[in-house]
């Protein structure tokens, strides 16, 4: 009996100290986020819209939880069966930017993809929450991360006006995906089959693909001309896509563009460029062309 | 009673606060004298470990670079007198004041050559600029990959061919290693530290130049074998000596 007690003692008292040790490590982490959740730097501003990260505490625990887990670290209930694994905003590292390579994004960018969603990942689109707590999760979003407490977005880049596509225009963008070497990776038509396409990873070493411009995938960051104008020239952080804006001039930008239509299938927005490409009996670059 | 215990309190705190000045005016006089050296060598202790041949035959450009001199793995580089190269050697302690915040106005150039790193490991100081080039007439993308809660921030840049230089610098110490995701055996590193630090050379040979007469701990950094310390003492305007071992793995 006496011994029985001790032993139960024991057991227990190491239980407790298992738990405590548990929580103070767990306490330690949410210490901190709840003190930049009342920092000012965990508010948002999209169009006409204020957001307020405490009240997006609920949605979050309701719809962005169990994959983002309740620490923001992206590894939530769900995330062993998810590739890629969702967003760590601890790290605050995002793909879809209109900031240069290494910048935080805008609370629009933020705000954009959760709206939009992103196409081939386990992201959905929550355009049916509303505009109101969609602004209130990207505050939210934000108080995970010390990088907000330390650290401005960076200057949105500049995107002149698109010009007219022109025959010339499209030429010449296919002229940039050769000499860039975009086929690298994503290969001659588009077809993410270029030679480095099988050994790419992103940032947690996980193999990931280049995007297939033929299969009608959507670009990964909005459909729109200038969204796919942003991919190349930010770069998607986290991923192998890098940032061209040092060697891309902003009318080269819209030549590449318009190419990189030309290779998608018909769609909404490329009918044009398609039958432009269709007129020039525009061939796959050549890799083995000397360099200029 | 309560009473007694707050002065009792405060009385503590006060003595803390005077005992941490005078640390740092100490710590300040040490940093004053002239500047001195640490030289030694680096040398592995066992057998140099096979370096992985590397095939680049998915693209043309860098095949033919290494047509008569084959590429290899570069993770541990042995030389003569069994000297290893590419070991960071800094001041890890004891460095003070304006020793620890003078920054060299000097940039180190990382060189994408052949589709290799040249040098394979780049020591810097925290904020010094340093510049990534390339000299090849094939496209790669130079991407650093700092954890982001240390303060460094990944990013991820495209260099094709004829790219202009990119001039960066780091927040604070940290080994960083590089990628490019286009050729994947392409690895290297940033080694940020603070205050001076050195290299070694192909016979694993280093001197950290101005030194500040004081006492300190020297680290070498290995990026695989790991690091070592050695307590060093540097009298004003002399040369100290720190060898360092690591033993194969």
């Amino acid at each position: 009996m006496h011994t029985n007690l001790l032993k139960w003692s024991l057991l227990l008292s190491a239980v407790v100290a298992l738990c405590l040790s548990a929580v103070s490590y767990a306490q330690l982490t949410t210490n901190q986020q709840q003190e930049w959740l009342n920092s000012p730097a965990a508010s948002s501003h999209v169009g006409n819209l204020s957001g307020s990260a405490h009240a997006a505490a609920l949605p979050y625990r309701r719809y962005c939880v169990g994959c983002h887990g309740p620490l923001g670290d992206g590894v939530g209930e769900n995330a062993p069966w998810i590739n890629p694994q969702p967003r760590n905003f601890q790290l605050a590292i995002f793909k879809c930017r209109s900031t240069p390579t290494g910048t935080l994004p805008t609370d629009q960018d933020l705000y954009d993809s959760i709206g939009r969603g992103l196409d081939r990942s386990n992201m959905p689109s929550w355009n049916v929450l509303t505009k109101q707590e969609r602004t209130d999760l990207v505050a939210w979003i934000k108080h995970f991360s010390p990088r907000w407490q330390n650290e401005k977005p960076g200057t949105p880049i500049q995107i002149p006006a698109e010009p007219e596509i022109t025959p010339d225009r499209v030429k010449a963008g296919q002229e940039v995906f050769r000499k860039m070497e975009c086929w690298k990776c994503h290969g001659v038509q588009g077809m993410a089959n270029g030679p480095s396409s099988s050994t790419l990873t992103d940032d947690l070493g996980r193999p990931i693909s280049p995007f297939n411009f033929t299969d009608g995938s959507r670009p990964l960051c909005g459909s729109t001309d200038s969204d796919i104008y942003k991919i190349f020239m930010t770069g998607l952080d986290g991923t192998p896509m890098p940032s061209f804006a040092d060697n891309i001039k902003p009318e080269e930008a819209w030549d590449l563009v318009f190419y990189l239509r030309s290779l998608q299938p018909h769609n909404a927005y490329n009918a044009k460029e398609r039958q432009i490409a269709n007129q020039l009996g525009l061939k796959p670059v050549n890799p083995n062309a000397p360099a200029q | 009673m309560k009473q007694q215990h707050k002065r009792g309190l405060a009385a503590v705190l006060v003595i803390l606060v005077l005992v941490g000045l005078g640390a740092l005016v100490i710590s300040q006089k040490v940093s004053a004298a002239g500047a001195g050296k640490i030289s030694g060598t680096v040398k592995l202790d066992g057998a140099a470990p096979h370096m992985r041949g590397i095939d680049m035959s998915k693209d043309p450009f860098c095949d033919n670079a290494h047509k008569s001199d084959p590429a290899h793995s570069e993770n541990v580089v042995v030389g003569k007198g069994n000297g290893l190269e590419n070991v960071v050697l800094y001041i890890s302690e004891g460095l003070s004041g304006d020793a620890a915040n003078a920054k060299s106005t000097q940039v180190p150039v990382f060189d994408q050559k052949n589709c290799m790193y040249t040098p394979h490991v780049l020591a810097m100081d925290v904020g010094q600029e340093f510049k990534v080039q390339t000299s090849d007439q094939t496209a790669h993308n130079i991407h650093p990959e700092p954890n982001p809660l240390t303060g460094n921030i990944p990013w991820n840049q495209s260099q094709p061919p004829g790219a202009a230089p990119v001039t960066k610098s780091w927040k604070t110490p940290e080994m960083i290693h590089v990628k490019c995701n286009i050729h994947p055996w392409m690895s290297g590193w940033f080694a940020v530290v603070k205050g001076p630090y050195a290299t070694t050379d192909e016979n694993g040979a280093y001197t950290i130049q101005n030194v500040p007469a004081g006492s300190y701990t020297v680290t070498a950094w290995q990026e695989t074998l790991g690091t070592q310390t050695q307590k060093v003492t540097v009298a004003a305007g002399a040369a100290a000596a720190a060898d360092f071992t690591f033993k194969a793995k």
